[in-house]
């Protein structure tokens, strides 16, 4: 069964249609990247799925269950859509991190909050704060940033900043972990290490949506790639046959054109 | 004779003090309240708030203390008229048995009501100023609206708006002096006194050391508040 399964999504802004009837599926411990020009509505794909948008029309199910359907979506409750926003985590391309929290308080602030819905929340307070806090340590030892944990966002690098994200995504430990261009704020010296870092969650297993402009990275990471122009999929395959053999005319240019740049 | 005015003028000057730290207890959240008004989703009620501010903020603090203060007691006269004119009814007799306000409590109403609009204005640029993203990092970690209000942005809102906040907060010390306007006896007042009984011009000069010192205090207090919350960077 796939874990994730997006059928037939439309969303426009104003008269702006930008996705036109998108849908995929994917199996848990895949690599799925998106790829596409600026404005073909990848990113939008992304935020309808985990509802910083609202899709217009369209189905997602994860684990087979239906977490939004658009044509019952004004009878969620924003408890429900809360809970199935937590099937997903989600790394932004400008980071957004806390500016007022140190690096372990970024990533323990969500499982704390999380936490007082525990039954016995209140009884083990402290055992289960402990907890969180170790997790953390451990999350963030993976991602390279374990002698960072009392430093302040502003006192980090752009891509120490987007590791700390990272870690604030797995803490919550969602089924699927998206990333919205995770390098396109970055200096091209730092985008090594965030990639470095997804690299070793793909062979951790993790299943994760990344959307990107790095193609040879998407190429080596990835078990599948869709190719998205003009609020559709236009081409969809393994990195073999949408990235050496495209059959799509429009796939053809944009890897041309961005291959050249490379 | 000079202890007799500075003892005279200090007596004042708690007067002062009094009206300062009531508005500002009062005005500070009252002025949150108006911003979220300022901000709702409900158009005609955030008409109505921002009508309400530009009210508020586009005519003199001096006329509202007067609007306050005799405006009851003004509307209590016509409500009596309107009775002895042959007019009853539960609403005239309400109206009619309006009085003046205490002049303590109509001065404390228009200066928290006219603050909190200048707060609300502030508070509003200031959460306004708060990136989407960081209301959307807050919403996929599973955030309630509640959660991300007081958790992420609140404290982000706080650094902002105190360099607009401390300025506003010190012309509020010198506002004050408007209260002599219905005879509440400040510091102004208390100096005035002086002319008229002892010929003295010099206390009401003498009047500016005290305001000098406290906005000099406000000043200093303010400055260690935004060191303290130099840690991080927005």
């Amino acid at each position: 069964m796939s874990i994730l399964k997006v059928e037939n999504v439309y969303k426009k802004f104003g008269k702006n249609e930008v996705l036109k009837g998108v849908g995929f599926e994917m199996e848990a411990g895949q690599v799925l990247s998106i790829l596409g020009s600026s404005g073909s509505g990848k990113t939008t794909l992304l935020r309808c799925i985990n509802f910083l948008e609202r899709a217009d029309k369209g189905v997602i199910s994860v684990d087979g269950e239906v977490i939004f359907d658009a044509s019952s979506a004004g009878k969620m409750s924003a408890a429900q859509m809360r809970k199935a926003q937590l099937n997903f985590g989600m790394v932004f391309q400008s980071f957004n991190l806390f500016p007022q929290y140190n690096v372990l308080e970024n990533v323990t602030l969500g499982p704390k909050l999380l936490a007082k819905e525990m039954p016995n929340y209140r009884a083990d307070k402290k055992k289960i704060f402990a907890h969180i806090e170790d997790e953390a340590k451990e999350i963030l030892d993976r991602v390279g940033l374990s002698d960072k944990l009392e430093h302040y966002p502003c006192e980090l690098s752009g891509g120490q900043q987007q590791r700390v994200s990272i870690a604030r995504a797995l803490a919550l430990k969602p089924k699927i972990l998206f990333f919205d261009e995770p390098t396109s704020a970055l200096d091209p010296e730092l985008t090594g290490e965030i990639l470095k870092v997804i690299k070793t969650l793909a062979q951790q297993n993790i299943t994760m949506v990344i959307v990107t402009h790095e193609i040879g990275f998407a190429k080596h990471v990835s078990d599948r790639i869709i190719f998205m122009d003009n609020g559709i999929i236009a081409e969809e395959g393994t990195p073999e046959e949408v990235i050496d053999n495209p059959k799509h005319e429009r796939t053809k240019a944009f890897l041309n054109l961005v291959t050249q740049k490379e | 004779m000079f202890i007799q005015v500075t003892m005279s003028l200090l007596e004042g000057f708690g007067v002062t003090l009094k009206i300062f730290a009531l508005t500002l207890l009062l005005a500070l959240p009252l002025g949150l309240i108006i911003s979220f008004g300022s901000m709702c989703k409900i158009h005609p009620l955030k008409w109505f708030v921002r009508g309400f501010i530009w009210v508020i903020r586009g005519t003199p603090l001096m006329l509202q203390l007067i609007v306050f203060y005799y405006g009851p007691g003004l509307i209590g006269t016509w409500g009596q008229k309107l009775i002895s004119g042959g007019a009853s009814g539960f609403l005239v007799e309400w109206i009619a048995s309006w009085t003046v306000f205490d002049r303590f409590f109509a001065l404390i109403l228009a200066f928290v009501i006219n603050y909190a609009c200048y707060f609300s204005e502030i508070y509003r640029g200031g959460i306004e100023s708060i990136p989407r993203g960081q209301y959307e990092a807050g919403q996929v970690l599973g955030m309630t609206k509640v959660q991300i209000f007081f958790k992420v942005v609140l404290m982000q809102v706080v650094k902002r708006i105190i360099p607009p906040m401390s300025n506003e907060i010190i012309t509020l010390v010198k506002d004050t002096s408007l209260a002599r306007i219905i005879m509440v006896y400040e510091i102004i007042w208390n100096a005035q006194k002086f002319i008229k009984s002892e010929g003295l011009l010099w206390p009401l000069f003498y009047t500016a050391v005290y305001y000098l010192i406290f906005c000099g205090l406000l000043t200093i207090l303010f400055g260690y508040i935004e060191k303290k919350l130099d840690y991080y960077k927005i």
